[in-house]
């Protein structure tokens, strides 16, 4: 287990670490700013925050030094002149992922953003350029469309680990699209998807993935927890199945996470249905499958069974070796070391959580 | 006559200037997180941009906090001429007069 847990929150940036078996917040940074991605680039150690001022737009900044000292640079920007919709401006809106372009591409950092607009730095993070082929896709315009935020967001890129010019990335609402050029041409990867919101739930495009995110020991394996349900592809995405509990909770949420060591094991948050967005039934759960998806664990043991609402943001589960955390809309953080068989609290006085990460 | 020293201040030659007129522009107290020791400056420019141009070479990256990637005012940034709110908030074409006071403000907002 890697003994850091980074934290981005309504109000600042939180590192814990693991010491003599207590987690201990290491440093707050940026207290009283929204921080939407909290990242640890695993090749450098660098700490990046996203931060969304509300007034003075969105703000990027590093860290070396385990966030002792902070170093601006320049937020991904939309080029002048181009545009949402004809007539629309864009500008970035909101950072919703950063990923490291893996580890034969060091200086290679990937960025996506809401309006839509996927960012790519070749510099370790000091200038970022719009991925124009997929910014000028013919279907954006016409068939993107936001899902829980005004515009459209790239909230998921995954690089395969065997190739890494072979990324995915999701998007709310579009769907899958992958490219195996390193961002010169894409593929739209949602077939088996359902869309249930569009006159055609079975779209080419349209969808609204939560979040995607592939198995670290099987990379052509890849979860999404979607609008409609879970889903699971074992072909690098060409087809997906639903693998959804009918009537069980695992079937609406938010983040879902991976075992690094498992490509069938996987964590789901369930939540009401999009109409409440509250815990089932005022009570916090956590499901597991060990079978990719044929069957479901329902893990309560340590969180709260009455008077709820907590439910989990996408980006704020995650797992490493046994240990799993995640961090809630009401800010309580659970954490567990034994695979979500049991939970213990380690804060319950957070400002709501947007990100959670493991890091060394 | 704060204008006047805020002015020497910023341009010492001007010192033996007796009478001079310089437009001077206002922060709000909330940039002051985020650009540690900023203050009020004198500036020359004849139209906002030139002007923002001025506040960007003083205080380095402070123009992507008040404008947004295309060049327009952020929603919630506003800009005081004389006590007026600006109109253009896209081509910041407002005019002013070389001794106007141009105050650069945010919108309130909540928790």
């Amino acid at each position: 287990m890697k003994p850091t847990m980074l934290l981005g929150t309504r109000k600042g940036f939180l590192a814990y670490h693991l010491k003599n078996g207590r987690w201990k917040v290491e440093k707050l940074s940026f207290e009283g700013e929204p921080v939407s991605i909290a990242y640890s680039d695993s090749r450098s150690g660098t700490w990046w925050a996203a931060l969304d001022h509300g007034h003075w737009g969105v703000k990027l900044h590093r860290s070396k030094d385990r966030g002792k000292s902070w170093e601006e640079v320049a937020a991904p920007a939309y080029p002048e002149g181009e545009e949402l919709k004809d007539g629309e401006k864009a500008s970035t809106r909101y950072i919703w992922s950063i990923a490291n372009g893996g580890n034969a591409h060091q200086s290679r950092l990937w960025v996506g953003t809401d309006p839509g607009g996927l960012f790519v730095s070749e510099d370790a993070g000091n200038s970022f350029e719009l991925v124009r082929s997929l910014w000028d896709h013919p279907s954006r315009k016409q068939n993107w469309f936001g899902g829980g935020r005004d515009q459209p967001g790239i909230h998921s890129v995954v690089v395969d680990p065997r190739k890494e010019e072979h990324v995915f990335i999701g998007i709310s609402c579009a769907g899958v699209f992958e490219t195996e050029d390193a961002g010169k041409t894409w593929n739209v990867r949602n077939k088996g998807l359902r869309a249930d919101f569009l006159p055609d739930p079975q779209s080419d495009i349209g969808h609204d993935p939560h979040i995607l995110v592939a198995a670290p020991t099987d990379p052509d394996t890849l979860w999404q927890q979607n609008h409609c349900g879970i889903f699971r592809s074992i072909d690098g995405a060409k087809t997906w199945q639903d693998i959804s509990e009918p009537e069980g909770p695992a079937r609406f949420g938010f983040g879902i996470a991976v075992a690094d060591d498992n490509p069938d094991q996987a964590w789901v948050c369930p939540a009401n249905s999009d109409t409440t967005r509250t815990a089932i039934k005022g009570a916090l759960c956590i499901c597991r499958t060990d079978d990719g998806g044929k069957s479901w664990k329902i893990l309560r043991n340590g969180l709260p069974q009455e008077n709820c609402f907590d439910i989990v943001y996408r980006h704020a589960l995650a797992s490493s070796g046994d240990a799993v955390a995640f961090g809630s809309t009401t800010g309580n953080l659970f954490f567990s070391q034994d695979r979500g068989d049991s939970w213990q609290t380690i804060n319950n006085y957070l400002p709501m959580v947007y990100s959670l990460q493991f890091a060394d | 006559m704060i204008r006047r020293e805020l002015a020497v201040t910023e341009y010492p030659f001007l010192k033996h200037v007796k009478y001079f007129l310089m437009a001077i522009v206002k922060f709000t107290y909330a940039l002051e997180k985020f650009f540690p020791g900023i203050k009020a400056i004198p500036a020359t420019g004849n139209t906002l941009r030139e002007i923002l141009d001025e506040v960007e070479a003083r205080y380095p990256k402070i123009q992507h906090y008040l404008l947004d990637d295309q060049g327009k005012l952020r929603n919630h940034v506003n800009i005081f001429i004389d006590g007026s709110m600006i109109s253009d908030r896209a081509g910041l074409s407002d005019a002013f007069s070389p001794n106007s006071e141009i105050y650069i403000i945010q919108a309130l907002s909540g928790g």
